[in-house]
Protein backbone atom coordinates (compact mmCIF):
# COMPACT_ATOMS: atom_id res chain seq x y z
CA UNK A 1 0.00 0.00 0.00
CA UNK A 2 2.73 2.62 1.00
CA UNK A 3 4.97 1.01 -1.98
CA UNK A 4 1.99 2.20 -4.15
CA UNK A 5 1.25 5.93 -2.95
CA UNK A 6 5.40 6.11 -2.92
CA UNK A 7 5.43 5.21 -6.83
CA UNK A 8 2.57 7.34 -7.89
CA UNK A 9 4.09 10.21 -5.76
CA UNK A 10 7.22 9.91 -7.52
CA UNK A 11 5.66 9.55 -11.04
CA UNK A 12 3.81 12.57 -11.11
CA UNK A 13 6.32 14.48 -9.50
CA UNK A 14 8.29 13.27 -12.37
CA UNK A 15 5.64 13.98 -15.10
CA UNK A 16 5.39 17.39 -13.51
CA UNK A 17 9.13 18.01 -14.45
CA UNK A 18 8.80 16.74 -17.95
CA UNK A 19 6.10 18.94 -18.90
CA UNK A 20 8.27 22.08 -17.46
CA UNK A 21 11.08 21.22 -19.05
CA UNK A 22 8.83 21.23 -22.36
CA UNK A 23 6.77 24.26 -21.63
CA UNK A 24 11.21 26.29 -21.71
CA UNK A 25 11.52 24.75 -24.68
CA UNK A 26 8.61 25.06 -26.78
CA UNK A 27 8.30 28.07 -28.54
CA UNK A 28 4.86 27.84 -29.67
CA UNK A 29 2.65 29.53 -26.80
CA UNK A 30 -0.32 27.93 -27.89
CA UNK A 31 1.53 24.29 -27.41
CA UNK A 32 2.81 26.21 -23.84
CA UNK A 33 -0.12 26.83 -22.77
CA UNK A 34 -1.92 23.58 -23.28
CA UNK A 35 1.12 22.15 -21.56
CA UNK A 36 0.47 24.34 -18.99
CA UNK A 37 -3.37 22.64 -18.91
CA UNK A 38 -1.86 19.65 -18.37
CA UNK A 39 0.48 21.05 -15.43
CA UNK A 40 -2.21 22.14 -13.55
CA UNK A 41 -4.00 18.53 -14.02
CA UNK A 42 -1.00 16.67 -12.97
CA UNK A 43 -0.68 18.84 -10.00
CA UNK A 44 -4.02 18.19 -9.33
CA UNK A 45 -3.60 14.62 -9.36
CA UNK A 46 -0.51 15.48 -6.74
CA UNK A 47 -2.93 17.03 -4.39
CA UNK A 48 -5.00 14.20 -4.37
CA UNK A 49 -2.19 12.10 -3.44
CA UNK A 50 -1.61 14.30 -0.91
CA UNK A 51 -4.78 14.09 1.36
CA UNK A 52 -5.71 17.40 0.32
CA UNK A 53 -8.87 17.25 -1.68
CA UNK A 54 -9.97 20.37 -1.22
CA UNK A 55 -6.59 21.92 -2.91
CA UNK A 56 -6.88 19.62 -5.64
CA UNK A 57 -10.48 20.70 -6.75
CA UNK A 58 -9.26 24.19 -6.94
CA UNK A 59 -6.11 23.41 -8.61
CA UNK A 60 -7.80 21.68 -11.38
CA UNK A 61 -10.63 24.34 -12.12
CA UNK A 62 -8.41 26.99 -11.70
CA UNK A 63 -5.00 25.41 -13.56
CA UNK A 64 -6.25 23.24 -15.95
CA UNK A 65 -9.37 25.68 -16.58
CA UNK A 66 -9.31 29.20 -16.09
CA UNK A 67 -5.39 29.92 -16.39
CA UNK A 68 -5.32 28.34 -19.64
CA UNK A 69 -8.63 30.09 -21.00
CA UNK A 70 -7.47 33.08 -20.15
CA UNK A 71 -3.58 32.82 -21.81
CA UNK A 72 -5.82 31.47 -24.93
CA UNK A 73 -7.71 34.44 -25.06
CA UNK A 74 -4.71 36.94 -24.20
CA UNK A 75 -2.89 34.35 -27.19
CA UNK A 76 -5.47 35.65 -30.14
CA UNK A 77 -4.33 39.26 -29.23
CA UNK A 78 -0.57 38.97 -29.12
CA UNK A 79 0.11 36.37 -30.94
CA UNK A 80 1.07 32.43 -31.56
CA UNK A 81 4.61 32.21 -31.57
CA UNK A 82 7.62 33.97 -29.84
CA UNK A 83 9.93 35.74 -31.69
CA UNK A 84 13.59 34.84 -32.61
CA UNK A 85 15.47 31.66 -31.89
CA UNK A 86 15.57 29.83 -29.03
CA UNK A 87 18.60 30.11 -27.44
CA UNK A 88 20.16 29.58 -23.94
CA UNK A 89 21.38 32.39 -21.64
CA UNK A 90 24.58 31.38 -20.08
CA UNK A 91 23.64 33.80 -16.88
CA UNK A 92 20.57 33.01 -15.93
CA UNK A 93 21.24 29.16 -16.38
CA UNK A 94 24.29 29.83 -14.03
CA UNK A 95 22.89 31.74 -11.80
CA UNK A 96 19.60 28.76 -11.47
CA UNK A 97 22.18 26.43 -10.93
CA UNK A 98 23.46 27.78 -7.99
CA UNK A 99 20.16 28.38 -6.86
CA UNK A 100 19.16 24.66 -7.13
CA UNK A 101 22.90 23.82 -5.24
CA UNK A 102 21.93 25.76 -2.77
CA UNK A 103 18.11 24.75 -2.21
CA UNK A 104 19.36 21.11 -2.55
CA UNK A 105 21.74 21.49 0.29
CA UNK A 106 18.71 23.48 2.32
CA UNK A 107 16.03 21.18 1.52
CA UNK A 108 18.02 17.50 2.43
CA UNK A 109 17.98 19.13 6.65
CA UNK A 110 14.93 19.25 6.70
CA UNK A 111 12.41 16.69 8.48
CA UNK A 112 12.16 13.24 6.07
CA UNK A 113 9.26 13.77 3.86
CA UNK A 114 5.62 12.22 5.84
CA UNK A 115 7.27 12.33 9.07
CA UNK A 116 4.68 12.44 11.67
CA UNK A 117 7.00 14.54 14.25
CA UNK A 118 7.79 17.36 11.46
CA UNK A 119 7.48 20.50 13.07
CA UNK A 120 5.06 22.03 10.96
CA UNK A 121 2.43 19.16 12.69
CA UNK A 122 3.45 20.91 16.06
CA UNK A 123 1.39 23.91 17.75
CA UNK A 124 -1.76 24.86 15.93
CA UNK A 125 -2.27 22.26 14.05
CA UNK A 126 -3.04 19.63 17.08
CA UNK A 127 -5.76 21.96 18.04
CA UNK A 128 -7.18 22.29 14.74
CA UNK A 129 -7.25 18.27 14.30
CA UNK A 130 -8.61 17.80 17.98
CA UNK A 131 -10.71 20.31 19.10
CA UNK A 132 -12.00 22.08 16.16
CA UNK A 133 -14.28 18.98 15.51
CA UNK A 134 -15.94 20.26 19.28
CA UNK A 135 -15.65 23.46 18.94
CA UNK A 136 -16.64 24.37 15.29
CA UNK A 137 -18.93 21.67 15.60
CA UNK A 138 -18.18 20.14 11.66
CA UNK A 139 -15.85 17.44 10.18
CA UNK A 140 -14.00 18.94 7.33
CA UNK A 141 -11.21 20.68 9.14
CA UNK A 142 -9.97 22.72 6.10
CA UNK A 143 -13.15 24.70 6.35
CA UNK A 144 -13.10 25.15 10.31
CA UNK A 145 -9.93 26.54 9.84
CA UNK A 146 -10.11 28.76 6.91
CA UNK A 147 -13.83 30.37 7.86
CA UNK A 148 -13.07 30.09 11.74
CA UNK A 149 -9.74 29.77 13.30
CA UNK A 150 -8.45 32.17 9.99
CA UNK A 151 -11.72 33.86 9.32
CA UNK A 152 -9.93 37.36 9.28
CA UNK A 153 -6.82 35.99 6.69
CA UNK A 154 -9.41 34.71 4.39
CA UNK A 155 -10.86 38.18 4.51
CA UNK A 156 -7.99 39.68 2.88
CA UNK A 157 -7.50 36.93 0.68
CA UNK A 158 -11.23 37.87 -0.68
CA UNK A 159 -10.21 41.64 -0.60
CA UNK A 160 -7.35 40.77 -2.41
CA UNK A 161 -9.37 39.31 -5.03
CA UNK A 162 -11.89 41.74 -5.48
CA UNK A 163 -9.31 44.39 -5.66
CA UNK A 164 -7.57 42.12 -8.39
CA UNK A 165 -10.99 41.79 -10.74
CA UNK A 166 -11.32 45.64 -9.94
CA UNK A 167 -7.74 46.05 -11.30
CA UNK A 168 -8.33 44.43 -14.67
CA UNK A 169 -11.41 45.94 -15.21
CA UNK A 170 -9.78 49.01 -15.03
CA UNK A 171 -6.91 48.08 -16.90
CA UNK A 172 -8.86 46.98 -19.81
CA UNK A 173 -12.29 48.33 -19.99
CA UNK A 174 -11.07 51.51 -18.99
CA UNK A 175 -10.70 52.95 -22.51
CA UNK A 176 -11.83 51.47 -25.90
CA UNK A 177 -9.29 49.11 -28.26
CA UNK A 178 -7.69 51.81 -30.48
CA UNK A 179 -6.94 49.57 -33.46
CA UNK A 180 -9.48 46.53 -34.54
CA UNK A 181 -7.88 42.91 -34.11
CA UNK A 182 -8.15 40.28 -35.33
CA UNK A 183 -11.52 38.47 -35.13
CA UNK A 184 -12.23 35.38 -32.93
CA UNK A 185 -15.93 35.48 -33.19
CA UNK A 186 -18.04 32.58 -31.11
CA UNK A 187 -14.46 30.54 -30.60
CA UNK A 188 -16.13 27.23 -31.31
CA UNK A 189 -19.27 28.65 -33.42
CA UNK A 190 -18.44 25.33 -35.99
CA UNK A 191 -17.70 22.51 -33.73
CA UNK A 192 -21.25 20.69 -33.05
CA UNK A 193 -19.99 18.24 -31.16
CA UNK A 194 -18.48 20.45 -28.46
CA UNK A 195 -21.48 22.71 -28.15
CA UNK A 196 -23.56 19.79 -27.99
CA UNK A 197 -21.69 18.24 -25.23
CA UNK A 198 -20.99 21.23 -23.55
CA UNK A 199 -24.96 22.07 -23.39
CA UNK A 200 -25.40 18.88 -21.60
CA UNK A 201 -22.58 19.62 -19.25
CA UNK A 202 -23.11 23.14 -18.20
CA UNK A 203 -25.93 22.39 -15.67
CA UNK A 204 -23.90 19.75 -14.17
CA UNK A 205 -21.32 21.82 -13.60
CA UNK A 206 -23.27 24.28 -11.90
CA UNK A 207 -24.91 22.05 -9.93
CA UNK A 208 -21.59 20.72 -9.14
CA UNK A 209 -20.53 24.07 -8.15
CA UNK A 210 -23.57 24.65 -5.82
CA UNK A 211 -22.73 21.42 -3.93
CA UNK A 212 -19.36 21.94 -3.39
CA UNK A 213 -20.23 25.47 -2.48
CA UNK A 214 -22.94 23.75 0.06
CA UNK A 215 -21.54 20.80 0.95
CA UNK A 216 -18.09 22.29 2.14
CA UNK A 217 -18.68 21.70 6.00
CA UNK A 218 -19.14 17.92 5.84
CA UNK A 219 -17.00 16.84 2.37
CA UNK A 220 -14.15 18.73 0.55
CA UNK A 221 -15.98 22.03 -0.75
CA UNK A 222 -16.23 25.72 0.78
CA UNK A 223 -16.50 29.34 -1.04
CA UNK A 224 -13.18 29.18 -2.84
CA UNK A 225 -13.78 25.81 -4.60
CA UNK A 226 -17.25 26.53 -5.43
CA UNK A 227 -16.80 29.56 -6.81
CA UNK A 228 -14.08 28.75 -9.39
CA UNK A 229 -15.95 25.77 -10.45
CA UNK A 230 -19.48 27.56 -10.68
CA UNK A 231 -17.40 30.04 -12.74
CA UNK A 232 -15.84 27.47 -15.10
CA UNK A 233 -19.06 26.31 -15.84
CA UNK A 234 -20.16 29.94 -17.23
CA UNK A 235 -17.20 30.47 -19.09
CA UNK A 236 -17.49 27.18 -20.89
CA UNK A 237 -20.85 28.52 -21.75
CA UNK A 238 -19.38 32.06 -23.27
CA UNK A 239 -16.81 29.83 -25.21
CA UNK A 240 -19.65 27.75 -26.90
CA UNK A 241 -22.47 30.39 -27.40
CA UNK A 242 -20.14 33.76 -27.68
CA UNK A 243 -19.52 36.55 -25.55
CA UNK A 244 -23.21 38.20 -26.12
CA UNK A 245 -25.34 35.22 -25.53
CA UNK A 246 -23.40 34.74 -21.98
CA UNK A 247 -23.88 38.33 -21.01
CA UNK A 248 -27.33 38.05 -21.45
CA UNK A 249 -27.15 35.85 -18.47
CA UNK A 250 -24.79 37.40 -16.66
CA UNK A 251 -24.69 40.86 -17.53
CA UNK A 252 -21.25 43.01 -16.58
CA UNK A 253 -22.81 45.60 -14.93
CA UNK A 254 -24.47 42.51 -12.64
CA UNK A 255 -21.68 41.18 -12.03
CA UNK A 256 -19.33 44.02 -11.04
CA UNK A 257 -22.19 44.34 -8.15
CA UNK A 258 -21.54 40.92 -7.21
CA UNK A 259 -18.08 40.98 -6.91
CA UNK A 260 -18.42 43.67 -4.19
CA UNK A 261 -21.39 41.82 -2.52
CA UNK A 262 -19.55 39.15 -1.70
CA UNK A 263 -16.85 41.04 0.12
CA UNK A 264 -19.71 42.99 1.90
CA UNK A 265 -21.25 39.85 3.51
CA UNK A 266 -18.10 38.84 4.70
CA UNK A 267 -17.13 42.09 6.17
CA UNK A 268 -21.10 42.34 7.73
CA UNK A 269 -20.66 38.92 9.53
CA UNK A 270 -17.68 40.27 11.02
CA UNK A 271 -19.50 43.68 12.32
CA UNK A 272 -22.54 41.53 13.46
CA UNK A 273 -20.02 39.52 15.67
CA UNK A 274 -18.82 42.78 16.88
CA UNK A 275 -22.93 44.37 17.56
CA UNK A 276 -23.34 40.63 18.87
CA UNK A 277 -20.60 41.39 21.75
CA UNK A 278 -17.81 39.39 20.29
CA UNK A 279 -14.92 39.86 18.72
CA UNK A 280 -14.57 40.73 14.84
CA UNK A 281 -15.54 37.49 13.20
CA UNK A 282 -16.19 35.50 16.09
CA UNK A 283 -19.20 33.82 14.84
CA UNK A 284 -19.75 31.71 18.67
CA UNK A 285 -21.93 34.81 19.41
CA UNK A 286 -23.83 34.81 16.78
CA UNK A 287 -26.66 32.34 17.77
CA UNK A 288 -26.99 31.44 21.89
CA UNK A 289 -25.08 28.05 21.55
CA UNK A 290 -21.72 28.41 20.28
CA UNK A 291 -21.72 25.57 17.66
CA UNK A 292 -24.99 27.15 16.00
CA UNK A 293 -23.39 30.38 15.93
CA UNK A 294 -20.06 28.68 14.24
CA UNK A 295 -22.18 27.27 11.65
CA UNK A 296 -24.62 30.41 10.78
CA UNK A 297 -20.91 32.29 10.59
CA UNK A 298 -19.29 29.76 8.30
CA UNK A 299 -22.87 28.81 5.80
CA UNK A 300 -22.72 33.15 5.49
CA UNK A 301 -19.16 33.84 4.86
CA UNK A 302 -18.48 31.01 2.47
CA UNK A 303 -21.69 32.46 0.62
CA UNK A 304 -19.77 35.85 0.49
CA UNK A 305 -16.77 33.82 -0.66
CA UNK A 306 -18.13 32.11 -3.36
CA UNK A 307 -20.43 35.21 -4.63
CA UNK A 308 -17.08 37.18 -4.88
CA UNK A 309 -14.46 34.62 -6.39
CA UNK A 310 -17.45 33.23 -9.05
CA UNK A 311 -18.15 36.58 -9.83
CA UNK A 312 -14.10 37.75 -10.17
CA UNK A 313 -13.41 35.10 -12.13
CA UNK A 314 -16.44 35.80 -14.89
CA UNK A 315 -16.06 39.43 -14.69
CA UNK A 316 -12.06 39.33 -15.47
CA UNK A 317 -12.96 36.31 -18.29
CA UNK A 318 -15.56 38.47 -19.97
CA UNK A 319 -13.10 41.40 -19.75
CA UNK A 320 -10.15 39.64 -21.40
CA UNK A 321 -12.78 38.89 -24.21
CA UNK A 322 -14.21 42.43 -24.65
CA UNK A 323 -10.53 43.61 -24.67
CA UNK A 324 -9.18 41.78 -27.50
CA UNK A 325 -12.70 41.64 -29.83
CA UNK A 326 -12.35 44.79 -32.12
CA UNK A 327 -15.86 47.13 -31.80
CA UNK A 328 -17.74 46.38 -34.68
CA UNK A 329 -17.96 42.78 -33.58
CA UNK A 330 -18.91 43.81 -29.63
CA UNK A 331 -21.70 45.69 -31.72
CA UNK A 332 -23.14 42.60 -33.62
CA UNK B 1 16.21 10.00 -1.39
CA UNK B 2 12.58 8.81 -1.13
CA UNK B 3 12.35 10.62 1.83
CA UNK B 4 13.58 14.23 0.05
CA UNK B 5 12.11 14.19 -3.64
CA UNK B 6 9.53 15.76 -3.38
CA UNK B 7 11.39 18.59 -2.00
CA UNK B 8 13.84 17.89 -4.90
CA UNK B 9 11.40 18.35 -7.29
CA UNK B 10 10.05 21.66 -6.07
CA UNK B 11 13.39 22.80 -6.07
CA UNK B 12 13.83 21.84 -9.86
CA UNK B 13 10.52 23.15 -10.79
CA UNK B 14 11.33 26.56 -8.91
CA UNK B 15 14.29 27.00 -10.89
CA UNK B 16 12.94 26.26 -13.85
CA UNK B 17 10.30 28.66 -13.55
CA UNK B 18 12.64 31.83 -12.84
CA UNK B 19 14.60 30.50 -14.85
CA UNK B 20 12.03 31.29 -17.84
CA UNK B 21 10.79 34.64 -15.75
CA UNK B 22 14.67 35.19 -16.43
CA UNK B 23 16.02 33.78 -19.48
CA UNK B 24 12.84 33.99 -21.86
CA UNK B 25 11.77 37.16 -23.98
CA UNK B 26 8.24 37.19 -24.48
CA UNK B 27 6.19 38.43 -21.50
CA UNK B 28 3.04 36.03 -21.95
CA UNK B 29 6.45 33.36 -21.83
CA UNK B 30 7.31 35.08 -18.67
CA UNK B 31 4.14 34.76 -16.81
CA UNK B 32 3.56 31.10 -17.71
CA UNK B 33 6.88 30.61 -15.71
CA UNK B 34 6.11 32.42 -13.26
CA UNK B 35 3.20 30.26 -12.92
CA UNK B 36 5.36 27.46 -12.79
CA UNK B 37 7.45 28.90 -9.91
CA UNK B 38 4.32 29.70 -7.86
CA UNK B 39 3.26 25.98 -8.59
CA UNK B 40 6.16 25.10 -6.73
CA UNK B 41 5.97 26.75 -3.74
CA UNK B 42 1.52 24.87 -3.59
CA UNK B 43 3.86 21.93 -4.27
CA UNK B 44 6.18 22.36 -1.52
CA UNK B 45 3.58 23.49 1.38
CA UNK B 46 1.22 20.50 0.19
CA UNK B 47 4.21 17.89 0.40
CA UNK B 48 5.33 19.31 4.20
CA UNK B 49 1.29 19.07 5.24
CA UNK B 50 1.48 15.02 4.34
CA UNK B 51 1.60 12.55 7.51
CA UNK B 52 2.17 8.86 6.49
CA UNK B 53 -0.30 6.47 7.37
CA UNK B 54 -2.35 9.87 7.33
CA UNK B 55 -5.85 10.88 5.86
CA UNK B 56 -7.71 13.92 4.49
CA UNK B 57 -8.32 16.21 7.10
CA UNK B 58 -12.12 15.36 7.46
CA UNK B 59 -13.33 13.71 10.46
CA UNK B 60 -14.26 9.98 10.27
CA UNK B 61 -14.60 6.97 12.00
CA UNK B 62 -11.65 4.72 12.89
CA UNK B 63 -9.29 7.47 11.36
CA UNK B 64 -6.54 8.10 14.14
CA UNK B 65 -3.83 10.43 11.82
CA UNK B 66 -4.75 13.31 10.05
CA UNK B 67 -2.95 15.24 7.10
CA UNK B 68 -1.90 18.54 8.48
CA UNK B 69 -5.10 21.09 7.34
CA UNK B 70 -3.19 24.12 8.22
CA UNK B 71 -0.94 24.44 5.23
CA UNK B 72 -3.75 22.92 2.74
CA UNK B 73 -5.69 26.23 3.66
CA UNK B 74 -3.13 28.00 3.52
CA UNK B 75 -2.77 26.73 -0.42
CA UNK B 76 -5.85 26.68 -1.45
CA UNK B 77 -6.85 30.23 -0.58
CA UNK B 78 -3.30 31.16 -2.79
CA UNK B 79 -4.20 29.33 -5.88
CA UNK B 80 -7.62 31.27 -6.06
CA UNK B 81 -5.56 34.64 -5.30
CA UNK B 82 -2.82 33.15 -7.91
CA UNK B 83 -4.95 33.50 -10.77
CA UNK B 84 -6.51 36.67 -9.81
CA UNK B 85 -3.42 38.49 -9.59
CA UNK B 86 -2.05 36.61 -12.77
CA UNK B 87 -4.87 37.95 -15.26
CA UNK B 88 -3.72 41.43 -13.22
CA UNK B 89 -0.33 40.81 -14.86
CA UNK B 90 -2.30 39.01 -18.07
CA UNK B 91 -4.40 42.39 -18.32
CA UNK B 92 -1.05 44.71 -18.08
CA UNK B 93 0.48 42.72 -20.91
CA UNK B 94 -2.60 43.10 -23.04
CA UNK B 95 -1.90 46.76 -22.86
CA UNK B 96 1.39 46.33 -23.44
CA UNK B 97 0.47 45.00 -26.76
CA UNK B 98 -1.91 47.75 -27.17
CA UNK B 99 1.09 50.48 -27.12
CA UNK B 100 3.87 48.93 -28.00
CA UNK B 101 2.42 46.71 -30.65
CA UNK B 102 4.77 43.56 -29.04
CA UNK B 103 5.43 41.37 -26.07
CA UNK B 104 9.02 40.65 -26.53
CA UNK B 105 11.20 42.19 -24.14
CA UNK B 106 13.82 43.74 -26.46
CA UNK B 107 11.13 45.34 -29.11
CA UNK B 108 9.88 47.30 -25.91
CA UNK B 109 12.99 48.26 -24.09
CA UNK B 110 14.27 49.24 -27.70
CA UNK B 111 10.88 51.40 -28.11
CA UNK B 112 11.88 53.07 -25.01
CA UNK B 113 15.10 54.12 -25.27
CA UNK B 114 15.68 58.26 -25.37
CA UNK B 115 16.86 58.72 -29.21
Amino acid sequence: MFAISTLLDISVLTLLVVVALAMVRERDLFATVMLSGIYGLLSASFFVLMDAADVAFTEAAVGAGIFPLLMLTVLTSVGRYEAGARRIRILPLVLMLALAGALFAAVVQMPPFGAVDAPSHAHVAQRYIHESPDEIGIPNMVTSVLASYRGFDTLGEVVVIFTAAVGVVVVLLGGRPKTPQQSSQALMAEHKVLRIVGKMLIPMILLFGLYVQFHGEYGPGGGFQAGVIFAVGIILYAMLFGLSNAQRVVPLGVLRWLVALGVLIYGSVGLASLLAGGEYLNYSVLASDSVTGQHIGIILIELGVGITVASAMVLIFFAFTRATRSRDELEE
Amino acid sequence: MADYYNYLIVVLLMVIGLYIVMAQANLVKKLIGLNIFQTSVFIFYISTAKVSGGTAPIVVEGAELYSNPLPQVLILTAIVVGIATMSLALALVLRIKRAYGSVEEDVILEQDKPC
